[in-house]
């Protein structure tokens, strides 16, 4: 029996829209899923521009990156539902998955031979970040303040502190000053900024916002709203130094601190994970350890780039074109990629060799003059610095991976 | 004498961040070192003359499917500017539907830039 769809996308967020629209340019039926009630995801609330400088080679802001996918998406015709969730995949047989999908005209019952998973990433809270006190109104975490500020039109608040100096604490800190707020703060446990040196310029001395590196935010105080922080300076084991303590009087807290791959209804049909992507692990194609079951964008690994996001969306699409012509991703003997001297994070995790490969890393630690290497294969690439901040996206080409037997070394060391 | 004067920027043209360094005599630019493509160079020589910039915000819509329509500068303002725009900005309330890329305000606070809409609002 034929399933309902050949693709199902869970997610209509950048990943999401692109794997959509590529599934449905190779011929394949494909149904998107998006749990809010209009397509776009978390683009939709970023009026800042910096999106598309790779994909469209042009500077525009979320929003308008954004609609370029939802109109040809609209043009195509594609099925999607919004306003529905997606409560369990049951991986039935290689061939066949059932979705249980609640909508707001019941409860669908839907079988696809193939899954792409495109729900992006949730935010870190206080609690996971060892805040206490009191729980007072006013604290927020960034993205829900971008929602109250740029689709609601409404202020959270007058003065702010924003704990975390990630890009996206970094562009709400500015957001806040151009609507014409205090941002009293920017608070970074780290001893280096977790965002784009770009940002760091723009976002916080443009508009001369203090950032202090090595601090944490140890408590909140106020009764009914938000009264002040206690911010705590950190040793180099990132734990609070006693007798530094300093109050920062304010009304509202902006947590900042991260973003973690969604993978709620995955780890529930048994995916296996990475614990330093806290993605799934995937191989070439962005397959998962389900046969058929593709995960691109955000819920992937955490990105700096929408355009990343998109080339994911449109190669797992490319997975789950060739797993339905071929009733399954053609079985490789899959060689390794290992994470060697300060590499963070690395994803994909498994290659085959036959195809050219794009690998997105994250350094452990900054440094200066290194060279990037993969001694498996003898390939070097000089690089002026690296940062944790900054994802790594390397090409390997086809010609390359062939030297290699059963893994690739990833390292950064560093060159004279 | 001219005095000799040493910028160092970091690029904000692209997420790279090149460290661009900037040597100037007097008011005259005599050298641009560091960057990696021809925009940056531009910018960093911007930056140190009169530094430009693109402005984000949202502004009121009555009687769409959004309460805000998202807009910017349709090119990079004056730094200096700023203020004023956003101060301009925040007494300006449209009318549902909105298209994308429409001019919302012309030469705002003589800037020489139009605030445009980056995200369509349908009326309800």
């Amino acid at each position: 029996m034929q399933n309902d769809y050949d693709v199902v996308v869970i997610g209509g967020g950048p990943a999401g829209l692109a794997a959509a629209i590529k599934a449905k340019e190779y011929g394949l039926r494909v149904l998107v899923i998006e749990n809010r009630e209009t397509l776009g995801g978390i683009p939709l609330q970023c009026v800042h521009p910096g999106f598309g400088l790779h994909y469209f080679k042009e500077d525009l802001t979320g929003t308008e990156f954004i609609y370029r996918f939802i109109n040809k998406f609209l043009e195509m015709g594609i099925e999607y539902h919004t306003g529905a969730h997606v409560v369990s995949i049951e991986p039935f047989s290689d061939l066949e998955k059932r979705l249980t999908v609640v909508t707001s005209k019941g409860v669908l019952e839907i079988t696809t031979t193939t899954i792409i998973y495109a729900t992006g990433a949730r935010e870190r809270h206080p609690f996971e970040i060892g805040i206490t006190g009191h729980r007072p109104a006013g604290v927020y975490t960034a993205g829900e303040a971008q929602t109250m500020m740029d689709i609601d039109g409404i202020m959270p608040g007058k003065e702010i502190v924003i704990v975390g100096s990630g890009d996206v604490g970094l562009i709400m800190a500015r957001r806040f000053a151009l609507e014409g707020a205090h941002v009293k703060a920017v608070i970074e446990i780290m001893p280096y900024p977790g965002g784009l040196m770009r940002n760091i310029v723009q976002c916080l001395q443009d508009f001369g916002i203090p950032l202090y590196l090595s601090h944490a935010v140890t408590r909140i105080e106020g009764t009914k709203r938000v009264e002040k922080v206690i911010v705590t300076k950190v040793d180099e084991n990132l734990k609070p130094i006693p007798g530094t303590e300093k109050e920062i009087p304010c009304d509202t807290v902006i947590i900042a601190a991260g973003l973690v791959p969604y993978l709620k209804v995955l780890e529930k049909a048994g995916i296996i994970i990475d614990p330093a992507t806290r993605g799934p692990v995937v191989n070439e194609y962005l397959e998962t350890s389900i046969p058929g079951v593709f995960v691109a964008g955000n819920a992937l690994v955490i990105n700096d780039l929408v355009d990343y996001v998109v080339e994911q969306g449109e190669l797992a699409a490319k997975g789950a074109y060739l797993y339905v012509q071929n009733k399954g991703i053609p079985t490789k003997k899959w060689k390794r990629i290992v994470k060697g001297r300060n590499i963070r994070l690395v994803t994909p995790h498994y290659i085959s060799g036959d195809n050219d490969v794009i690998l997105y890393a994250r350094v452990q630690k900054p440094e200066e003059k290194v060279k990037l290497r993969f001694p498996e294969i003898d390939k070097e690439i000089k690089l002026p610095f690296v940062r944790p901040a900054e994802m790594l996206r390397i090409k390997l080409k086809k010609e390359e991976l062939a030297r290699a037997k059963d893994k690739i070394t990833m390292e950064v060391v560093p060159h004279d | 004498m001219t005095e000799t004067r040493h910028f160092k920027l970091t690029c904000i043209v692209c997420p790279l961040g090149c460290e661009i360094e900037v040597k100037m005599e007097g008011d005259k630019i005599v050298e641009v070192t560091g960057f990696t493509c021809p925009k940056g160079k531009e910018y960093a020589i911007q930056e140190v003359t009169a530094p430009k910039r693109v402005v984000m915000s949202v502004i009121k819509v009555k009687n769409g499917d959004f309460p805000t329509v998202s807009v910017k500068t349709d090119r990079p303002v004056l730094k200096k500017l700023i203020p004023k725009i956003m101060k301009e900005l925040a007494k300006v309330e449209v009318e549902a539907p909105v298209e994308l890329g429409q001019v919302i305000v012309e030469n705002i606070a003589n800037s020489g830039a139009n605030i445009v809409a980056t995200r369509p609002v349908k009326r309800i």
